[in-house]
């Protein structure tokens, strides 16, 4: 009799704080991406930088809609679709209506279209998706859909940026590219080829490699290849484990030539490359990190670091995701996607780097300024994983110069 | 070319021997105890680890002997207290141990180490190019590697084939109720075969880890290839084990370094393949991108026309 009335009290206990946390009402924020196997870093990494932002810039200041908080939820996809999906599924079930994914192309490629016909099915029931850091071109142009918001700068608007400071660089004679033999990979050689090809036809595309992604082992072979071809620059859109392997490789064979990539930094991948790509690892990223710009970055950053001394702030997007989210949901007034989604487009917003960036209403791209940096460890003010070594802008793109017109015919729910 | 040639020979044997420290544990235990030790790879992880915390405090080489006799140990206890616990239900018990073993051990490994990679390098006096060939350096730790694979490789072959220990591992390899009759304490060899497996393992994680990164998907890229050498080698079989991991290591390096593609081949017999019909993806298939699945047709095309691998005796 005594324990049925434990259980009973208990089971009372449990409706209750259900409810109070219904009534404190959260905002849920999905966050689903690898958080095991070989991109488990990257994803971990995006996850704290998600976490500290949304405590930092919405919780502690009130959060949004008089008082509610914004609330990061982990799905592990373990980076391949098929899992997302059931994620997906997972967080709706969860009554999460908010959807952040970034890494891999492929996982964006599937979610945009199960969010799109979801969203189709159930009007009732919504949900948005935020890319924070998938690039493939395609989700803005010919797959964009009304549900899909991209903050990073698509690979074609990185390539723009990145060959206009190749355009100006006589010493390139020969390009050698290499990437990871999926969606996003492709993009980036389709358009590293395209923007050379218009900018400096000059130039002799030595190699035009892809490797399996996340499988290879040993990037020896790929560096001799590389050496082997004479090339005078590699460009590369590796992540995560690919990229240390190939800047490792690259190191050892004592190749001195610019390695221009879009993710070589952070996550272990600095420490790891170290002095060996001092001067020659360059990325193509936005929010420009050394020297900081404004004072409000600056305490953020230390914010961050005081908080997880282990990780860095590799992803500025994310910021600029959940500030926007948060502006967005207050600007609408409500946190039903559609509201937000509304209002998400052709937002004008300041950063905490204070760039003017904008979310293009035509196809959801987000236009920003585009930096290219150099791997150095000279005039750093925030270093990367704790190494002496971070990235120095080195070239600036701005926002207008960067941005490419899109062929996204968008249908806008009624 | 010749260039490309020469270190690619170069690289698929240092990634050939490397594979062979890895292989040649798993084939004695596969062929000792038939288990299928899924978690083999996981044992060469935690070596890199281990030697990256020791290397922290006490530089690398103490961890170069230290981290291997560490696994060795942790790979004995595990055979001793759940594989052999396990094992009286059966294989198929014993295989799920060890694939569970392989889960639970990477993500020990990320909940201690952390997700990201780790900046486990090369000891300072191995940092050189040993020599300058076409301009391209070969580094002086790569040179290591293959000294230390081809020692231990060669204290193996001594110590199976001149001790007694290794004579009454031969026969329990081949005849273990004969052995374990004569009054050999077939288990304990079993233990310390497995612990010895495990220590190889760890040791060429020791190694791998600075020149291949040290993260917690390390043994994941690794593990399903060091099976395949087991099969195409031969149950048991060093030598075949030690082929195998050459051809593999080899094959792997050649095919990404040679550029040429199904279309290639056709020109070469005059034939040129439509670019418009339904096949034409498999036309502009290169050498490089069927690289990662040559091991595994190779394992195909072994158990078809040679079920006992290379040089396995033994059917079973």
């Amino acid at each position: 009799m005594k324990i049925r009335s434990m259980i009973l009290a208990g089971a009372a206990l449990a409706t209750l704080s259900a409810f109070t946390a219904q009534a404190a009402e959260t905002i849920k924020i999905a966050f689903v991406d690898p958080l095991s196997g070989p991109f488990a870093s990257t994803g971990s990494s995006g996850l704290q930088q998600f976490r500290y932002a949304v405590d930092e810039l919405v919780n502690k200041k009130g959060g949004v809609l008089g008082g509610r908080m914004f609330e990061i939820v982990a799905y592990d996809n373990k980076m391949s679709p098929k899992e997302s999906l059931i994620q997906f599924k997972r967080a709706i079930g969860e009554g999460v209506h908010f959807i952040a994914q970034g890494n891999s192309s492929g996982v964006a490629n599937a979610l945009t279209d199960a969010i799109k016909k979801h969203n189709k099915r159930n009007p009732d029931n919504r949900a948005l998706f935020l890319n924070y850091s998938a690039v493939d071109p395609v989700l803005t142009n010919a797959k964009c859909n009304f549900w899909h918001f991209r903050f990073d700068a698509n690979a074609d608007i990185k390539m723009n940026a990145l060959t206009d400071v190749i355009k100006v660089n006589t010493d390139i004679k020969k390009i050698y590219l290499i990437g990871q033999d999926y969606s996003f990979g492709k993009a980036v050689a389709a358009a590293a080829v395209r923007f050379l090809g218009e900018k400096r036809p000059d130039i002799e595309i030595v190699g035009n490699e892809l490797h399996p992604i996340g499988k290879v082992k040993d990037f020896t072979p790929y560096a001799t290849k590389i050496r082997a071809s004479g090339a005078d620059a590699v460009i590369t859109g590796n992540w995560g484990a690919d990229m240390v392997g190939l800047g490792k490789a690259i190191g050892d064979t004592g190749l001195e030539i610019p390695i221009y990539t879009y993710y070589a930094a952070n996550d272990g991948i600095t420490k790891t490359i170290g002095a060996g790509g001092k001067n020659k690892i360059r990325l193509v990223h936005e929010g420009p990190l050394n020297p900081p710009r404004t004072e409000a970055y600056k305490a953020y950053h230390s914010g961050f670091k005081a908080k997880n001394p282990d990780k860095d702030i590799s992803q500025f997007r994310i910021v600029n995701t959940i500030q926007m989210l948060a502006a967005a949901i207050e600007k609408a007034g409500s946190d039903k996607p559609i509201d937000v989604a509304r209002a998400l487009e052709g937002m004008k917003f300041t950063t905490l780097h204070g760039e003017e960036i904008v979310m293009r209403a035509e196809d959801h791209q987000m236009l920003q300024p585009i930096h290219i940096s150099v791997h150095t460890d000279e005039n750093i003010t925030f270093d990367s994983d704790n190494s002496g070594f971070g990235l120095l802008v080195e070239k600036s793109v701005p926002a207008s110069d960067a941005a490419l017109p899109t062929t996204c015919k968008m249908k806008r729910p009624s | 070319m010749f260039e490309l040639i020469f270190f690619s020979l170069l690289n698929g044997i240092v990634t050939g021997l490397l594979l062979f420290m890895l292989a040649s544990g798993l084939t004695l235990i596969f062929s000792m105890m038939g288990v299928l030790n899924f978690a083999h790879a996981s044992f060469y992880m935690l070596g890199a680890y281990f030697a990256y915390t020791i290397s922290e405090y006490v530089g690398f080489w103490p961890g170069l002997i230290i981290a291997p006799v560490l696994v060795g140990v942790l790979g004995a206890l595990i055979e001793r207290y759940g594989l052999r616990y396990v094992h009286r239900w059966g294989h198929v018990a014993e295989l799920i141990f060890t694939f569970g073993l392989a889960f639970l051990i990477e993500e020990v490994v990320s909940f201690i180490w952390g997700k990201e990679t780790k900046a486990y390098q090369e000891p300072e006096i191995l940092q050189f190019a040993l020599f300058t060939f076409f301009g391209q350096d070969f580094p002086a730790y790569k040179a290591f590697m293959i000294f230390i694979s081809i020692a231990i490789c060669i204290a193996l072959l001594l110590v199976l084939t001149r001790t007694r220990i290794g004579l009454i591992i031969q026969a329990a390899i081949s005849h273990p109720n004969m052995t374990a009759m004569l009054g050999h304490n077939v288990p304990f060899v079993f233990m310390g075969v497995f612990g010895v497996g495990c220590a190889l393992a760890g040791l060429a994680g020791v190694i791998a880890g600075p020149a291949l990164t040290t993260f917690p998907g390390m043994a994941v890229v690794l593990g399903s290839i060091v099976f395949v050498i087991v099969v195409v080698g031969g149950l048991g079989s060093l030598g075949g084990a030690f082929v195998a991991s050459l051809i593999i290591g080899l094959m792997q390096t050649f095919a990404i370094s040679l550029d040429y593609s199904v279309s290639d081949i056709l020109s070469v017999l005059n034939i040129t393949p439509d670019s418009e019909g339904a096949l034409r993806d498999l036309w502009t298939l290169s050498l490089p991108q069927v690289a990662p699945i040559l091991p595994y047709l190779l394992l195909v095309l072994i158990l078809i026309f040679r079920p006992t691998g290379l040089f396995g005796k033994r059917e079973s």
